[in-house]
């Protein structure tokens, strides 16, 4: 099975999912696992959640000078997922120009497998794609 | 209480040092501090010295292994771009519990060219979006974008403004005008930061002599001290989007707002700021951060010149992080001489007219690691 890039990357047979936490006290959500919630302090309150799959573009930036080794431009995302959580990302399907590309547009998680710089084999890893309708 | 003073403050000129040593940078400045001062290394009784690319090095007692082994207590400090700063502030605040009456801060950094970071391994950069710091700064701007419609353009005005102080200070890397067409057009990095609206990695030094209030008196050096009316750090308050986007404006806000509490004074009392212009998206976020503007309001202010040499409240007067340079450990104290030399009103051709009180603001973190930010109030005595 391919390793993930991420450690937040779960898979369960043939399907992967991200990995989140809820906080019981205050109820704010996180990416990945986590004991103790960051916003409220509570100990002991977290439960582990699978992350929404689609969202919305809340900023982002076209990369065209990167480490290394590194194929640009690409599109580094953040998005708003529909869960509450907020999750980093890499764009694709979008023309990487920030004339067209629109804040507020609909996104979902897509899973791909890619070789990463400084690694010899592929890694699996999530992607965002526009939402059906959304225009590409 | 009594007030903390700077009494003698000075800065390298920043540039490209690959011949020398870290200690021998913190080495230089220190001296010119002390001679700044009238002061020698015996007066001194205790050394913060900020450095982050040698963090474990133990820079501060190699430089005292140049230029004078006192075997006075030395604190080494690393704190992200907040490094020059918090070696400053540990200064004042040993004064402030009226530990010792003279101490002396270093900052330093000898840099390399190119993105920071990017180290070895396998690398989830350009899989799960990007991890370098052109890209982190550009979210900001785009953030402020997707709120107030800041447009390219007003981001690269930031550029132009800070370049052209840059050219009346001699101690800047670069001294050279860049008009909006050539920072719009230079090397696209992250949009909308082009090469031109990214810091500059630079070697550099300055250093401070920090003093109580009774020895000033004592020592009769009333007349070059510059009083520091207030110091304040914050580390990232908790943020919906940290983890997706390292947070720098709620640090911001939390210090500005303790610093402005512990001076007694408003954003509208500051003659000239100093702040952390990493990238030139930064800048513009900072002004609401700050206070100096309303949330919404800083296109307007960069658009009007009020933070032009001239303007209301002139910021990064020296050219700033854009173009005087940023060697990380070293910029916090940097900013710091820079105020204070308007306030003495010795900054000659960028001279602020009539600075009573001015602001110095430093945030560092990273993707992954979190935010320290300082802020410092200076005032003319």
């Amino acid at each position: 099975m391919t390793d993930p890039i991420l450690p937040i990357i779960k898979s369960e047979g043939e399907t992967h999912y991200l990995a989140g936490s809820r906080c019981g006290a205050c109820g704010q959500i996180f990416v990945g696992e986590r004991d103790v919630c960051a916003k409220c302090t509570a100990r002991g309150q977290m439960a582990a959640i699978r992350l929404a799959e689609t969202g919305s573009l809340y900023a982002y930036t076209v990369v065209e000078r990167s480490f290394p080794g590194v194929a640009v431009p690409f599109i580094d995302a953040v998005v708003d997922l529909d869960d509450g959580a907020h999750l980093k990302g890499t764009l694709m399907g979008v023309d990487p120009n920030p004339d067209t590309i629109r804040f507020g547009m609909k996104v979902k998680i897509a899973w791909r497998e890619a070789v990463p710089v400084g690694a010899d084999k592929p890694y699996l890893t999530y992607v965002f794609v526009p939402q059906e309708g959304e225009a590409a | 209480m009594s007030h903390v003073y700077v009494v003698g403050i000075d800065m390298i000129r920043f540039g490209r040092y690959p011949d020398r040593t870290v200690p021998s940078l913190a080495a230089e400045a220190a001296l010119m501090a002390l001679d700044d001062a009238g002061l020698t290394l015996k007066d001194m009784q205790a050394l913060y010295c900020g450095n982050l690319g040698q963090a474990s090095g133990m820079v501060g007692q190699r430089m005292l292994a140049e230029i004078g082994q006192t075997a006075i207590p030395v604190t080494n400090v690393a704190n992200a771009c907040a490094t020059g700063a918090t070696a400053f502030r540990g200064a004042w605040m040993s004064i402030k519990a009226g530990v010792y009456d003279t101490v002396l801060a270093v900052g330093v950094e000898q840099m390399g060219k190119g993105l920071l970071g990017g180290g070895g391994g396998v690398s989830p950069e350009g899989l799960v979006g990007s991890y370098t710091m052109p890209a982190m700064f550009a979210h900001i701007g785009m953030e402020h974008s997707q709120k107030y419609g800041t447009t390219f353009a007003q981001f690269a005005q930031v550029s132009v403004k800070n370049h052209h102080h840059s050219t009346l200070n001699p101690k800047s890397m670069y001294r050279k005008e860049t008009p909006l067409e050539e920072v719009m057009g230079s090397e696209m990095i992250a949009y909308p930061n082009t090469k031109l609206m990214c810091s500059v990695n630079v070697d550099g030094s300055a250093a401070a002599v920090l003093m109580s209030e009774k020895k000033v008196k004592q020592l009769g050096l009333m007349d070059r001290a510059v009083r520091i009316r207030a110091s304040e750090m914050s580390s990232n308050p908790y943020e919906e989007r940290q983890a997706a986007m390292p947070d720098f404006s709620g640090a911001t806000r939390v210090a500005a707002k303790r610093v402005y509490e512990q001076a007694g004074l408003g954003a509208e009392d500051i003659n000239l700021v100093e702040l952390h212009d990493c990238f030139a998206t930064a800048e513009l976020v900072h002004y609401e951060n700050l206070g100096l503007c309303a949330d919404g309001e800083a296109g307007r202010l960069i658009d009007d010149g009020t933070t032009a040499l001239g303007g209301r409240v002139p910021v990064n007067v020296s050219g700033g992080l854009l173009s005087k340079g940023h060697p990380l450990g070293a910029t916090g104290i940097a900013n710091i001489y820079e105020v204070a030399t308007h306030l003495r009103g010795k900054a000659g051709a960028r001279q602020v007219e009539g600075a009573r009180i001015g602001m110095t603001h430093v945030v560092g973190g990273g993707p992954g690691m979190g935010t320290a930010c300082a802020i410092h109030i200076l005032e003319k005595v």
